[in-house]
């Protein structure tokens, strides 16, 4: 297996969605591929950071605020066939 | 090496019954499901747009959206999944909207597969985010996610960040599972690339 090829089952291989044969030819690859390791290993880790860190998190004053403005929107905006009495806009 | 957890979005088994009372006019039920997955389309929705007062209004939209087209999602993939895809085209919407010059499309396949190969192939620090704290941290990881192609940026957040399978993903950006795993592998390489300025040992080996 060459690097290019290692590369391209990267993602499945993070993934852990293949076959045991192909599992099995990447981790060969990886005992004597330093480089393929290091790119592999911190492609992980990238992807551990970005969805620990979660960045753009929602602050709860702006959330509640959010949600009631959804809610207002909601009943105005909508008819429930079946309850069409909710539907007065506003 | 372990499988990456990330499971965000799994339906629990009153995820229905909520739907299903939305549906029959139950605003209380909406609003639970609002509760549900509010914070996960606003971070999907300012990913995206890369504007907070844009993604506040896609928190808006896409929910309204949702709440008045429900008699149309017929149950056959997750609410939550359904609820991304609307999301989604808003925050596209507001991009386009707000970037006319640029065309903004999940579709375009940039550039050729030389962009995503490593360069940077040297050993990270064992713990390379307490080098920063937090604000210096999210500062980098925005900045970093900022700089990718619109449609590498979303897919790497849906699967990625949100925890969306690769059938789901592909669901909800109505792309191929091929296309989500091509972009998906050179989101990753690329991120990787571009934070290895940042994590990387210096060259004595010592972090």
């Amino acid at each position: 297996m060459t690097c290019s090829e290692f590369l391209q089952e990267l993602t499945d291989y993070l993934d852990q969605s293949m076959d045991a044969r192909t599992k099995a030819e990447l981790e060969d690859h990886l005992q004597w591929c330093h480089n393929c390791y290091v790119v592999c290993d911190t492609t992980k880790r990238t992807i551990e950071i970005y969805r620990d860190s979660k960045i753009y998190e929602l602050p709860d004053d702006l959330r509640v605020r959010l949600r009631s403005a959804i809610i207002e929107k909601c009943k105005g905006a909508h008819a429930q066939p079946s309850e069409p009495s909710k539907s007065e806009p506003k | 090496m372990e499988a990456i957890e990330s499971k965000v979005g799994e339906p629990t088994s009153d995820e229905a019954a909520l739907v299903a009372a939305a549906k029959a006019g139950d605003i209380g039920a909406f609003e639970e499901l609002v509760k549900r997955y509010d914070r996960n389309v606003f971070r999907i929705a300012n990913h995206i747009t890369q504007n907070r007062e844009d993604a506040e209004d896609v928190v808006q939209d896409a929910f309204l959206k949702a709440y008045t087209n429900l008699g149309q999602f017929q149950g056959q993939s997750k609410f939550y999944t359904w609820l991304v895809r609307i999301a989604v085209n808003e925050a596209l919407m507001r991009l386009r909207r707000r970037r006319p010059e640029r065309m903004v499309s999940l579709d375009e396949d940039i550039k050729t597969e030389e962009d995503s190969m490593p360069r940077e192939v040297a050993d990270w620090s064992p713990n390379p985010e307490q080098q920063y704290n937090q604000a210096e941290l999210k500062d980098i990881l925005g900045k970093t996610i900022q700089g990718l192609p619109t449609g590498f940026r979303t897919v790497f957040v849906l699967r990625d960040v949100e925890g969306l399978s690769t059938e789901e993903t592909a669901e909800a950006l109505d792309l191929s599972v091929p296309a989500v795993k091509s972009r998906l592998l050179r989101a990753r390489l690329q991120l990787r690339e571009r934070l290895s300025k940042y994590f990387k040992r210096d060259g004595d080996g010592k972090p």
